[in-house]
């Protein structure tokens, strides 16, 4: 699409904030002097700025959000997995943390975010510890009902070969829970792509922070840019999750 | 020491803001609930119909299905990022963004709900002479409704908690007071956060017990048992 059309676009859905981007020290736009006519009518979508700022905005932040993902998950799916082996073997503990899960997962980012700043501050740390504690009800559900759902008379068949629990645990039940495991890896993943972007709330990182530093002067490509690219990436997690699922289970070809 | 010492005088404080602000909560919670309730309306009366129809003649189950992936990948912060570059701030951005985030999840728990109803039953049913419109109401209907409903809680708190975004497009709600550290300070943004997440929590209950009011007697188990049978089935998807 030509610069023209975007602007006309932009022009029709009449949403301009003119006086916003007319400002040349606007700071959400930098080298304005030299920015072409689509940044200069705040079009909907200006790919050439986009590409010019790939490097200073948005790959710093698409970085950081991906690693801010990939900490949360990887933690929480240790603590729900842990949890889950324990309460398949302890059916008592499987009641008490799926309530405290499922309680954590009910309450809004935002607010989780905001409770744990006076307790671990504006760091990383409060932003992972809100993201794992999503994860968590999610994670130990999907192991648990992948663990439960081995049928009773594979098990007995393992019984029947000589393996003791330890064994049928390992090479019977949780390969058939990989199906289930992996669906709840990808669901809990791209959740925690969706909740990172508030987390720039309260520390300005990932793709958060470019959309919040764009509210103060709405600049669309900013927005959009910033947008997209947490779209995209959670479907990028998803899908390599998807196939690193069918890798992982060869016998099954359903969708996990 | 000092710092846990301080952090539970403001944890205290939340509670004395509370009290002085009781009306500016009491504000902020209504066009909160105002907001999320209206989302959740145009959701249902979206999706409901939709995922009942598909359910019913057991097509479009990757339509169902691809639209609930694509809906939970949606970032609700990015949603209404933008949606200010298309629709500007205001109501109606934030309307819509609620809308695409609850519309997924109801859909699909609708469409599976239906489509994963015995065909014996239904197959009862016709031979019964119910017309196909009967069949929807009166058999598929009321054995759906568990999963319908936890598609419904799904949705209502993630409308909830995310409504709490809408103050970055002036869309009103507590996240007026949770992101306005400067007028309200920490313990302000404390008592509200609180306030959501009560809210979250008392918006899922309303929906379990709701879940319990509607099903017919004869499918009536133990509230705990409606809601261990809709999980294992959600699980599954």
């Amino acid at each position: 699409m030509s610069a023209a059309a975007l602007s006309a676009a932009s022009a029709a859905s009449g949403l301009l904030s003119a006086p916003a981007a007319v400002t040349a020290a606007s700071p959400v736009i930098p080298d304005y002097g030299d920015a072409s006519q689509c940044v200069q009518n705040n079009g909907l979508f200006c790919g050439d700025w986009f590409v010019q700022q790939w490097p200073v905005i948005f790959a710093p932040a698409l970085l950081s959000h991906i690693m801010m993902t990939l900490i949360a998950v990887v933690i929480g799916f240790i603590i729900a997995f842990a949890a889950a082996l324990y309460a398949h073997r302890m059916q008592w503990f499987a009641g008490p943390f799926g309530a405290v899960s499922a309680f954590l997962y009910t309450l809004p980012p935002l607010a989780l975010f905001q409770l744990l700043v006076p307790i671990t501050g504006l760091t990383l740390l409060t932003v992972e510890i809100a993201l794992v504690a999503f994860t968590l009800m999610i994670l130990f559900r999907a192991t648990i009902a992948g663990l439960n759902n081995v049928s009773p008379d594979v098990r007995r068949a393992g019984v029947g070969m000589g393996l003791t629990r330890g064994q049928i645990l390992r090479r019977i039940e949780l390969p058939l829970a990989i199906p289930s495991i992996i669906s709840g890896l990808r669901i809990a993943t791209v959740l925690t792509v969706s909740i990172a972007t508030i987390a720039a709330f309260v520390i300005d990182t990932g793709l958060g922070s470019p959309i919040l530093k764009a509210i103060s002067s709405p600049f669309n490509t900013q927005f959009i840019g910033a947008g997209a690219l947490a779209v995209l990436l959670a479907f990028a997690f998803d899908g390599v999750l998807a196939l690193l699922g069918r890798l992982l289970s060869p016998w099954t070809k359903a969708r996990a | 020491m000092d710092e846990s010492e301080g952090m539970i005088v403001v944890f205290l404080d939340s509670f004395v803001f509370m009290g002085s602000h009781f009306g500016l909560l009491l504000e902020k919670t209504g066009s909160h609930l105002w907001l999320s309730f209206v989302a959740m309306v145009v959701s249902m009366l979206i999706a409901i119909p939709i995922g009942l129809w598909l359910g019913h003649i057991h097509k479009g189950e990757f339509l169902a299905v691809s639209v609930s992936n694509i809906g939970r990948a949606l970032p609700s912060l990015a949603l209404i990022a933008i949606l200010i570059g298309i629709v500007g701030i205001g109501f109606s951005n934030v309307l819509i963004a609620l809308v695409l985030l609850a519309a997924p999840p109801i859909l699909t728990n609708t469409f599976v709900a239906v489509n994963s109803v015995d065909r014996d039953i239904t197959r009862a049913g016709r031979g019964m002479g119910l017309h196909p419109l009967q069949i929807l109401t009166r058999v598929e209907l009321p054995l759906a409704l568990p999963i319908i409903f936890s598609g419904l809680r799904t949705a209502a708190v993630l409308v909830v908690s995310s409504a709490t975004l809408a103050t970055v497009a002036g869309g009103g709600g507590l996240g007026d007071i949770i992101l306005n550290q400067v007028a309200y300070g920490l313990e302000g943004v404390i008592a509200g956060a609180l306030w959501v997440a009560a809210l979250a929590i008392l918006t899922d209950q309303f929906f379990a017990v709701l879940l319990h009011l509607l099903t017919p007697k004869a499918l009536r188990g133990s509230k705990r048992e409606d809601e261990e049978r809709a999980r294992v089935n959600v699980a599954e998807v």
